[in-house]
């Protein structure tokens, strides 16, 4: 009857643990990652040239065509693409082939939140030993920082979420409210656009906590910090304040729509123009123009909203793609990872089908800065997006186990959108939860 | 029957060893071909059934952790589960769940088969098979159906409360939910439980209800003293299979929690508690002893349950 999910779900779990137990059994410590190893900028070529098979994990609409590209410039070479569909299924189905030390493959795309949770147990290529500490200067400096932690290069950036302020102007015109540039005005023009028309809302949110520690972090807050083994958790400390005492406002005047991204209620009230405003990451427009067909024209960008009006921005999303330790054909997965995410003829392949990229000299290029978008009423958006690439603040970490952090942020602090507990109360639990949670996985955590 | 009495053969007699031999090998050559017959149900049986448990077993005696790895630790995981506030708070609100939800849907089932059965309905058959439908209908996709339908804002619930012009039903809400999810269920179940009490009244034999129109009694006395006691070793059938699929409950709040995910915590039920703790939190170890802890409280009930039933069948 009812079981028959929860019957699977054990099933799948089971196999996975009994998977996790024999690899640790085996000690494979002998396989992968030790020292000794690496090569040089030659040899990796020299591997190119001599050619071999290679699997590419990504959910990148992006990768055939830099696929194409490759194989063209590298005949020798063959690349398996498996499309994991999403960052979810992709980091199981990565966990499972690493705990079977089976099916591994050698490049595959991971969300810079989700990176540390492979990197701390020593499940990552550290891409110093092939030279990549060289390829620094070529990307954004938050975006960098997000693939060298903990003494190592764990991958290569592919793309970045520098956040913007999409607002539909049509709702903002017609109800004669000034579309807003600071915190502040956000939540007046809110309460005016509610009181035109109580359909309206300026947002929508039901305590997301991607967009929340993205907010954290533009705040200025930095309440995980990850050294080595031990975790520094402060969810209120003076950044998260500073969010914390906007946003409560926002929460309790009411003017948010209680409806959940990404669900098909959210996509019908953009399209009718019920939600007025998003903030997104960089890779917002292409959701816009693939999702909400009724927009087009309607939607502008403009740069993230501020505090004081000094622009500070912060990233939301965005992935690398790093060689697992135990790739079985490492050489040629450093090559491909090499070519992909730092050569212009991929990096161009990526941006012509609606990639927004990592490299500075791309996000700099005239071409892509003076795009003048169609369904943005003919703004030249990545002018935008690009500016707020630079004010990101750097130095912001994740927790090593930021996905289920995430999963279980509804239990606690999500109760504040709900009215049920204030934001800081709520807060303060989740971080409990996460203390509790990473005290149970061996980590030292301090407060 | 297989080995002689010893007393009317003398022991050990060179002779009589044969004889006594004989009667063993008949013996080990039935007993071959009963296993021979029960061999594939009892490989299935170990293969999909006491595998999975010992393996979980096995798994519960485990911790897993990013930093250190997969050590054995006995039976600490249970003395966790024991007072893991997260797992009671879901144990105990499918047991209110089941408190409330069964007797309703059981009763309703009774009703519809009492009425299909007594032959007054109009379309009985198309009734019968209406209320058994939704029984098809796999249970996510009941729960994403009726998870629009609850939406104040684009569904069913809103347009009723349009009409009514105040919040005439707010099953969003953290009082109701619970009987939302119930509505659903009791949606899904109904016809099945009806199905299984349907089929018991149709086994009894038309000249019972004959002898007792003869004896003068009316359709409520037959039903009173004749269909009641009838269906009542298939109530308490349907009943264990509710108990199990109540402490189960994992279908409609997940999905439903899509919808409102403020609303539904990540321990909600054991199985939702169970599911987080392995796919989201690694810890398939933990995961496991919840399992099976929880399973042993849904047989413990169900058996308690069945108990009581047969004994007032008697």
């Amino acid at each position: 009857m009812k079981n028959h999910t929860m019957r699977r779900a054990l099933a799948a779990g089971a196999g996975l643990a009994l998977a996790g137990t024999l690899a640790a059994c085996g000690g494979g410590s002998e396989t992968g990652g030790g020292g000794g190893e690496g090569a040089t900028a030659d040899e990796i070529e020299a591997a190119l040239q001599e050619g071999g098979e290679l699997t590419y994990w990504t959910w990148t609409p992006q990768a055939e065509k830099q696929i194409e590209a490759f194989e063209a410039a590298y005949p020798n070479v063959d690349v398996n693409l498996v499309d994991t569909t999403g960052t979810a299924e992709s980091n199981q189905a990565l966990q499972n082939a690493i705990a079977a030390g089976d099916g591994i493959p050698d490049v595959v795309q991971i969300e810079y939140q989700s990176l540390l949770q492979f990197q701390l147990p020593g499940q990552l290529t550290d891409l110093t030993e092939y030279g990549f500490d060289e390829l620094e200067s070529l990307y954004t400096p938050s975006t960098w920082g997000a693939v060298s932690q903990n003494d190592g290069i764990w991958g290569l950036p592919q793309d970045s979420g520098p956040m913007a302020f999409f607002y539909n102007q049509a709702v903002f015109d017609e109800h004669g409210v000034d579309v807003p540039t600071t915190w502040d005005e956000y939540l007046e023009a809110g309460k005016a656009l509610k009181e035109a028309d109580p359909d309206v809302c300026i947002g929508n949110d039901t305590g997301d906590p991607g967009l929340t520690t993205s907010l954290i972090w533009q705040a200025g807050g930095q309440p995980f910090r990850t050294e080595g083994e031990t975790v520094t958790i402060d969810l209120a400390d003076e950044g998260t304040t500073k969010f914390v005492d906007m946003y409560q406002q926002v929460i309790d005047a009411d003017i948010l729509c209680d409806i959940p991204g990404w669900t098909d209620e959210w996509y019908a009230a953009l399209n009718e123009g019920t939600i007025a405003s998003i903030t997104f990451g960089a890779w917002g427009p292409g959701i816009l123009e693939g999702s909400v067909p009724d927009g087009a024209g309607d939607w502008r960008i403009a740069p993230m909203l501020t505090y004081d009006g000094t622009p500070v921005n912060a990233e939301n999303g965005g992935s690398a793609e790093a060689v697992p330790a135990d790739a079985p054909n490492k050489l040629l997965g450093v090559g491909f990872l090499k070519w992909l995410n730092s050569s212009d003829e991929s990096i161009e392949a990526f941006m012509e089908t609606g990639g927004f990229p990592a490299t500075v000299k791309q996000l700099e290029s005239d071409e892509f800065l003076t795009y003048e978008s169609e369904y943005f009423g003919g703004q030249a958006i990545n002018e935008v997006l690009a500016g707020g690439a630079e004010n990101v603040v750097e130095g912001w970490q994740y927790l090593p186990w930021q996905a289920y952090a995430n999963g279980i942020f509804a239990d606690t602090a999500g109760q504040a959108w709900l009215g049920e507990t204030s934001l800081a109360d709520g807060l303060a639990a989740w971080q409990a939860d996460n203390v509790q949670y990473g005290t149970d996985q061996g980590f030292t955590v301090t407060e | 029957m297989s080995a002689a009495p010893p007393s009317i053969r003398p022991a050990a007699t060179e002779p009589l060893a044969p004889a006594r031999h004989r009667p063993s090998r008949l013996t080990a050559r039935v007993s071959r071909a009963g296993a021979g017959f029960v061999m594939p149900f009892l490989i299935a049986f170990a293969l999909v059934f006491v595998a999975p448990l010992a393996y979980s077993l096995y798994l519960s005696l485990f911790r897993n952790r990013l930093v250190g790895g997969t050590q054995f630790v006995g039976l600490s995981n249970y003395a966790d589960v024991f007072v893991d506030p997260k797992f009671w708070d879901g144990a105990l609100r499918v047991m209110l769940f089941l408190a409330v939800q069964v007797p309703i849907m059981l009763a309703i089932a009774l009703v519809a088969a009492l009425a299909i059965d007594s032959g007054r309905l109009h379309g009985h058959r198309f009734f019968r098979i209406g209320l058994f439908l939704p029984y098809a209908v796999p249970g996510v996709v009941a729960a994403m159906m009726w998870g629009f339908m609850y939406s104040d804002r684009v569904g069913l619930t809103g347009s009723l409360n349009d009409l009514a012009g105040f919040e005439l039903l707010v099953p969003y809400t953290k009082q109701w939910l619970l009987v939302s999810i119930g509505n659903i269920v009791t949606w899904e179940f109904v016809g099945y439980n009806m199905l299984i009490l349907y089929s018991a009244l149709k086994t009894v034999p038309t000249e019972t209800y004959e002898a007792a129109a003869i004896d003068g009694a009316g359709q409520f006395r037959i039903v009173r003293h004749i269909k009641i006691p009838a269906v009542r070793g298939a109530l308490v059938i349907a009943t264990v299979f509710s108990i199990i699929g109540s402490f189960q409950l994992f279908n409609e709040p997940q999905i439903l929690k899509g919808l409102v995910p403020n609303l539904i915590s990540t321990s909600y039920t054991p199985n939702i508690y169970a599911y987080t703790l392995s796919f989201q939190g690694n810890q398939v170890s933990y995961a496991a002893t919840v399992a099976i802890v929880m399973g042993v409280i849904t047989a413990v009930i169900a058996y308690i349950v069945q108990l009581r039933g047969m004994r007032r069948d008697s």
